[in-house]
């Protein structure tokens, strides 16, 4: 299977490890992986923010640069950025009355998935034959919940990890607070939502938080690590990546 | 800053006119998919009726006997006297408790004396456990069920419907005729402490309802 | 609209979330109606097929909405009320004014109204001396307390038992020992308080959750019995309707009045549902008059992404399940209508001129909690993001800092060469602010999150150097 991987400028700049793990993990499942290193950024930060020209140049430069792409999918390891393809991409065009790249947006979107989504529903893998021996709790990320419904998938990967031990979060499909830049314009109301998160991850004992987008892990890690509290977040794909023996 | 009013005529074709602008072209307004239950397939109507009321803190009587019950209800709650409808039939109410007996010249104050009032009603849905009053027949006018702390309610068998959309349709005659329809989900009650429901503040604070499993004689 | 705080949202919900009590009021509350709407949701299959249908009514509703608010003024003159315009609170103000006068009534009894709160309706009749009497308990306890209601379907939510008995204490003159704080000695208070004014008062001011155009028949939602009180036992009745509550039949309640209880106070069915059609002989009201509010919907109207937010059926389920708003609370809005729906309706029916109105839109971190719950499915994401664009538009004329700096990161991640030297220069340029690998103080628009939380360092290399190192070209 061909995909061409959909890094996010966030894990291209402060995550490689995340890029690098899903390389490893998709190419152990037998995919062959394209990275076309023209792309940069999806648009999210500057929709979000009410830069909507900014944005549909980014859109469509996006778009410019994966509709060509030899891949059946486009896959990346990050919920909020496909649902910004998924969801907003096609939105954007409309509000800009664009509706020849509505078109080429709409196809694109078609074939644009989150990872768990892609190995659980595409590859029909439930089991990537991973090792983790930790105490592991799992952050249900907003976009990856309710707009692109994973429903299932990350918890299903996670049940199977060997080793790991999976810790029921509650209030799991509570907001970590990060929404972008209301981390920053709202501060203090960002922090109160994050302080809940974070009794509710230490409440769990695990000393690991897991999730599918590193924004709300880098979220919920501001917090933790601010406050030493000895756990550590880890994207989704760098413990499906590791294996008994060596990652 | 002072403003002159405008004349009530000129507010009226100021403001269509406003929103005709800003709806623009007109296009084919979008049409409305009932895909809902129009009824449901619940069998035991009457049953789900008593649980769903009871549910409101409500009590529900099941009988054939409406004089009879409503008698031990007088007596269980030591009413002495009670506000009726003026068509309210004489067969469902025993001859021992003092009626006031409701017009519509007849102030609200008066009803205060009342300590209960006893009325039909129009029709209740079993799903959500409501009464309905279109305030016809055997059933007064409105302010009669509102101002005695106890409203002692009679529902036939017969007029059970299942859900809402059963209900709605049935009472679109009622409507038609101008008549004002009162829905009552058990005794009253607020959310405003809290959000959790409790105890009632205005309205009768006792609902007892008396279902009845025969046809009335009338 | 009265009680606009001139403050942003943020400055607004620091000052909230320092209050501990209202933290505590407020989680405690909103957790509890949650866990009971998913339950009472759960118990109808067709829940889905109610909101699509929900959806399209009032899409359908605002579409033809000038035909059915004649179709509305129709059938309420031919049931015997009388129907008048205004295009916005000063002269929905007059209106009401005049017809108290009229009768020369001194006091007026309510039935709790969010749009006569919109329109400062009780300051403005309290100016031609006459007193507005809340009735509803929750307002009641927002008036006595010189208050401003903080949620759309219990104002009073910011108050907990222990505050409202307080409050009763002072405002009624009750001795201690003679009022516990539970729930029933609290709302026996009020009932002995209002049920004269009920008997005697002359005039009653309501609003209207729906008003059905094809019958004229206007519709009341409600608990208490208050709301059934001002309806039936006044002479004169006046109610006051946004023009975007008409629904178009009557057959379109049985999706409403399935959508609405279950959504606002988690119940099968709220206690008292009034219908009544104009003036009906021998019960309730003599005179019956509807007001049709504008106020700025017109404004909503226009805009063709903006205009679901008229949908809204009022039942605050967004409100419940909002994150933001369980943490600051309704005040921090700064309107009568807050929460999610307060986000999105607000500038819109005030305009973006200020800088409370611009920071509405982004007092939310999107996590669609509330598109999830809404009845009728107002997209309030989609508008919050859209009505950002207009927040950027009215800012534009003006040099700020962070449109410099966001135009600026677009060039940047226009061009490929260009973003890969902004990131070698990120490496180079946190030299002095990482240590142990992470950041704990940034300077400007960013020591807002360095605040209270850390940040990861930039990693040597990129994804994509590593990329071009290990697996050459792609």
């Amino acid at each position: 299977m061909k995909i061409s991987l959909f890094i996010t400028c966030l894990n291209d700049t402060l995550y490689p490890k995340t890029g690098i793990a899903t390389v490893a993990l998709l190419e152990r499942l037998g995919c062959q992986i394209s990275f076309p290193l023209e792309q940069t950024c999806c648009g999210q930060m500057h929709l979000n923010s009410g830069y909507q020209a900014e944005t549909l140049e980014l859109v469509r430069r996006f778009i410019e640069v994966f509709e060509t792409e030899d891949a059946e999918y486009i896959v990346s390891p990050s919920g909020s950025c496909v649902a910004m393809v998924r969801e907003y991409f096609t939105k954007v065009c409309e509000w800009a009355k664009d509706t020849a790249l509505e078109t080429r947006a709409k196809k694109l979107s078609e074939r644009t998935l989150e990872l768990s989504e892609f190995i659980v529903g595409i590859l029909k893998l439930e089991d990537v034959g991973a090792y983790y021996p930790h105490r592991v709790t799992y952050h249900s990320s907003c976009h990856g919940l309710r707009t692109l419904a994973l429903g299932n998938a990350p918890y299903t990967l996670l049940k199977n990890v060997r080793g790991l031990e999976l810790m029921p979060l509650e209030n799991a499909e509570s907001c970590c607070g990060f929404g972008g830049t209301f981390a920053i314009k709202n501060p203090e109301t960002s922090t109160a939502m994050l302080s809940d998160k974070m009794r509710c991850i230490l409440n769990t004992k695990a000393n690991t938080c897991t999730g599918g987008d590193n924004s709300c892990l880098m979220q919920i890690n501001g917090g933790l690590s601010r406050m030493n509290t000895g756990v550590r977040t880890v994207h989704l794909a760098e413990i499906l990546t590791q294996t008994e023996g060596g990652a | 800053m002072s403003r002159e009013i405008s004349a009530p005529v000129m507010s009226r074709e100021t403001m269509l006119s406003t929103i005709k602008s800003a709806l623009g072209t007109p296009r084919e307004a979008t049409a409305i998919p009932r895909n809902y239950r129009l009824e449901t397939n619940q069998q035991n109507l009457t049953a789900l009726l008593e649980e769903r009321i009871s549910d409101y803190r409500a009590r529900v009587h099941i009988t054939n006997d409406i004089q009879k019950t409503i008698e031990e209800i007088l007596e269980r709650l030591q009413i002495a006297k009670i506000a009726v409808p003026h068509d309210l039939p004489e067969t469902w109410l025993p001859n021992s408790v003092e009626k006031i007996i409701d017009h519509p010249n007849l102030e609200p104050r008066e009803l205060e004396n009342a300590q209960a009032v006893i009325t039909g009603s129009k029709l209740a849905i079993a799903e959500t456990g409501t009464i309905v009053l279109d305030h016809s027949a055997h059933q007064g006018r409105r302010a009669l069920t509102l101002i005695p702390d106890i409203h002692i309610c009679v529902v036939f068998e017969r007029d059970i419907v299942d859900n809402l959309p059963s209900a709605i349709s049935r009472l679109y005659s009622s409507v038609a005729a101008g008549q004002p329809i009162t829905f009552i989900s058990g005794p009253s009650a607020t959310s405003d402490i809290e959000l959790s429901r409790v105890e009632g503040v205005h309205g009768p604070r006792v609902l007892e309802v008396v279902l009845v499993k025969l046809e009335p004689d009338l | 609209m009265p009680f606009i705080n001139p403050t942003t949202y943020q400055k607004a919900a620091k000052i909230a979330l320092e209050n501990p009590q209202l933290r505590r009021n407020l989680g405690k509350a909103t957790t509890a109606i949650r866990e009971k709407r998913l339950k009472v949701v759960a118990e109808l299959p067709d829940w889905q097929a109610l909101r699509d249908a929900g959806a399209a009514i009032k899409e359908n509703a605002m579409q033809r909405l000038p035909e059915l608010l004649l179709q509305l003024e129709q059938s309420v003159q031919k049931a015997g009320g009388k129907v008048h315009w205004a295009t916005d609170a000063l002269e929905a103000n007059n209106i009401v004014s005049r017809i108290v006068k009229a009768h020369q009534a001194k006091e007026v009894i309510k039935i709790k109204s969010i749009t006569t709160d919109e329109i400062g309706l009780n300051d403005a009749l309290k100016g031609s001396g006459i007193t507005a009497i809340e009735t509803d308990l929750a307002e009641l306890i927002v008036q006595l307390a010189h208050d401003h209601p903080s949620h759309i379907l219990v104002p009073a939510i910011h108050k907990n038992r222990a505050e409202i008995r307080e409050l009763f204490l002072k405002s009624f003159n009750i001795k201690p020992e003679d009022l516990s704080d539970e729930p029933r000695a609290l709302a026996e208070v009020a009932r002995r308080y209002l049920r004269q004014k009920f008997l005697t008062v002359p005039v009653a001011i309501s609003g209207a959750n729906f008003a059905i155009a094809e019958t004229g028949t206007v519709g009341v939602v409600e608990s208490e019995g208050n709301g059934r009180m001002c309806l039936t036992l006044p002479k004169v009745l006046i109610s006051i309707m946004g023009i975007e509550k008409v629904l178009p039949e009557l057959r379109d309640l049985e999706v409403m009045l399935q959508l609405l209880p279950r959504s606002s106070t988690a119940e099968r069915m709220n206690p008292y549902t009034s219908l009544w059609t104009g003036v009906h002989m021998g019960d309730g009201p003599k005179e019956f008059h509807l007001v049709l509010l504008d106020n700025g919907r017109t404004k909503v109207l226009a805009d063709e992404v903006g205009r679901q937010a008229l949908h809204c059926i009022r039942c605050s389920a967004c409100l419940n399940v909002c994150p933001v708003y369980e943490r600051a609370g309704g005040h921090a809005y700064g309107s009568v209508y807050p929460g999610p729906i307060g986000a999105i309706l607000t500038p819109q029916l005030i305009g973006f001129e200020t800088d409370h109105a611009q920071s509405l839109p982004f007092a939310s971190s999107l996590c669609g909690a509330c598109y999830e719950v809404c009845p009728v499915k107002i997209n309030i994401p989609e508008i919050l993001v859209y009505l950002r664009g207009q927040v950027v538009e009215q800012k534009s004329g003006f040099f700020n800092l962070e449109g410099t700096a966001l135009k600026s990161m677009a060039w940047v991640f226009m061009d490929v060469k260009r973003y890969e030297l902004a990131q070698k220069a990120a490496r180079v340029g946190q030299l002095p602010l990482a240590k142990n690998n992470k950041i704990s103080s940034l300077p400007g628009l960013l020591a807002g999150w360095t605040n209270s939380r850390d940040l990861p360092s930039v990693p040597k290399q990129a994804f994509r150097d590593w990329w071009r190192e290990n697996k050459g070209k792609s």
